[in-house]
């Protein structure tokens, strides 16, 4: 199954970058049944990275706990014009996916 | 001593409610902020340029009431009257209009599947979601001077009141009187232009307890069918109609883009 | 083995073959713990003082437990890391966000809740612990919407 899409945003605040990224995943809890009453198996962003120009600033662990179609907002210390800022996950199964911006 | 004790229970249950519907106000403001109604949006866009059909075009020549292809604003302007289809139509009606006309496809085929789910999106819903987001900062503003665009408008005012069903119920019965609600959800009475207001700009939507984007026909859909009556059918005259009378009435707001709901 | 073979190939495709040696390790005994207190202990924290300068930005209430937006940051100095933990959830541990230099410690993620629960944040600062926590009521909505 292919990863569904990333939408990330970056933009410049008072002193901070401002980082808010959605993502496409069904963060399956293993607790759902399905129409045919079958439990969907755990399926969930395990871990989150995000990089500035390259070097690695936030190192997430997450559980299937957070929302289906996650979207998370982080602040980066200072940040300019054309800073390469990349988000990365990958999930339990062996799937990942990752997308890249530069800042407003 | 009772009148006492009664007066202080309604106090407090009023300012129980008031702050809970100020911290329900402030978590749907808090979910908008991180909606992923953007991404319907992104596979919206690539549904809008794919060619289908027997005459294999994708849908970029259609018009959606401001010329052929012509996308920004053309969401905040319906539901219009169109005088090649000759009657008034809502975004879906338009679409559906345009994949049987331009694509040459088959009514059956392209409604086989207008309502999706968490895992797979219809094309209906993330199309809705693509052409209400080039919309965004523009002022709600649907046909209301054509004859037959007031003659949609009346029909859904009779039809907001006209009660049927198994259960002979109407809109009005539970969108009719201020302060209603069930459960927690506060019901709109949507003949109020502030209401209709807020409503109007809501649309369509990502809904957090189903993981999927909502639009307007659901909308409908799913109050008849809470209503107990048969189900209507997609892009309907009755259906255009209420969705006409509710964003007539809401109309002049400025519209923020796709919304977030419960 | 399909799953192992199926992550390379996923890993070397998108080239994350060698940045995954260098990430955390996701807490696997962390993650499976059923209350609070064994998610902490899995985790290496021992108990965390209450601080007033971690800050949750969350609503009193919540329309859906499916969807909880917080926020949540530290005033601390040298802030490391936050860990979200969710009392009454099945598995509480819901996340451990580690902050190199150029983060702020600050976050916004969206959560589950099964029902109405104190949600719990730990602050990791020069080597010790600090917590807050905020009730979140979780309603059954009404139809519509």
């Amino acid at each position: 199954m292919a990863a569904g899409p990333m939408k990330m945003r970056a933009t410049l605040g008072q002193g901070f970058t401002d980082v808010r990224v959605l993502m496409n995943h069904p963060m399956e809890t293993g607790q759902r049944k399905d129409a045919d009453g079958k439990l969907v198996p755990m399926h969930f962003i395990q871990n989150l990275t995000v990089k500035v120009n390259g070097r690695l600033v936030v190192d997430a662990q997450i559980s299937q706990a957070v929302s289906r179609n996650p979207v998370f907002s982080f602040r980066l210390k200072g940040g300019a014009k054309g800073d390469k800022i990349e988000v990365a996950w990958v999930d339990n199964q062996g799937e990942s996916n990752s997308t890249e911006i530069a800042v407003a | 001593m009772r009148t006492a004790v009664l007066a202080a229970t309604l106090v407090a249950a009023t300012a129980y409610g008031q702050d809970a519907a100020k911290e329900i106000q402030r978590y749907r403001e808090m979910v908008a902020e991180g909606s992923p109604a953007e991404l319907f949006e992104l596979e919206g866009e690539t549904l809008w340029k794919k060619p289908q059909g027997p005459k294999n075009v994708s849908l970029e020549q259609c018009d959606l009431g401001k010329g052929p292809g012509v996308l920004k604003g053309a969401y905040a302007g319906l539901p219009r009257y169109f005088k090649d289809a000759d009657r008034v139509m809502d975004l879906e009606t338009r679409l559906l209009y345009c994949m049987t006309t331009l694509q040459g496809r088959t009514r059956e085929e392209a409604t086989k599947r207008v309502f999706g789910n968490a895992d797979h999106p219809s094309e209906m819903e993330s199309l809705s979601a693509y052409i209400a987001g080039q919309s965004r900062g523009m002022k709600m503003a649907p046909g209301v001077s054509h004859r037959k665009e007031k003659q949609s408008i009346e029909l859904g005012s009779a039809l907001y009141f006209h009660r049927v069903g198994a259960w002979d119920f109407s809109c009005a019965t539970c969108h009719g009187d201020e302060g209603k609600r069930i459960r927690m959800q506060e019901l709109p009475v949507l003949y109020k232009p502030e209401a209709a207001r807020a409503v109007a700009t809501s649309w369509p939507a990502y809904r957090v307890s189903t993981s999927s984007l909502v639009t307007l026909q659901w909308r409908m859909n799913d109050c008849f069918r809470q209503m107990r009556t048969p189900e209507p059918n997609f892009g309907s005259e009755t259906t255009v109609a209420l969705i006409h009378f509710i964003t007539a009435t809401g109309a002049g707001a400025t519209y923020a883009g796709p919304g977030t709901k419960r | 083995m399909n799953r192992i073979r199926r992550a390379l190939v996923a890993a070397l495709a998108i080239g994350l073959v060698r940045p995954l040696a260098a990430l955390a390790a996701w807490n696997k005994e962390a993650f499976g713990a059923k209350t609070a207190a064994d998610a902490l202990k899995n985790l290496g924290v021992p108990n965390a003082a209450p601080s007033g300068d971690l800050h949750i930005e969350a609503p009193q209430i919540a329309e859906n437990g499916a969807v909880v937006p917080i926020e949540i940051s530290s005033n601390i100095p040298g802030t490391t890391a936050l860990i979200v933990v969710i009392e009454k959830n099945p598995f509480p541990l819901t996340a451990r966000f580690d902050f190199k230099e150029g983060a702020l410690p600050f976050v916004k993620v969206n959560v589950k809740m099964g029902e109405t629960s104190d949600v719990r944040v730990i602050g990791e600062a020069g080597g010790k612990h600090f917590s807050a926590s905020k009730e979140i009521k979780v309603t059954i909505g009404g139809c519509g919407g």
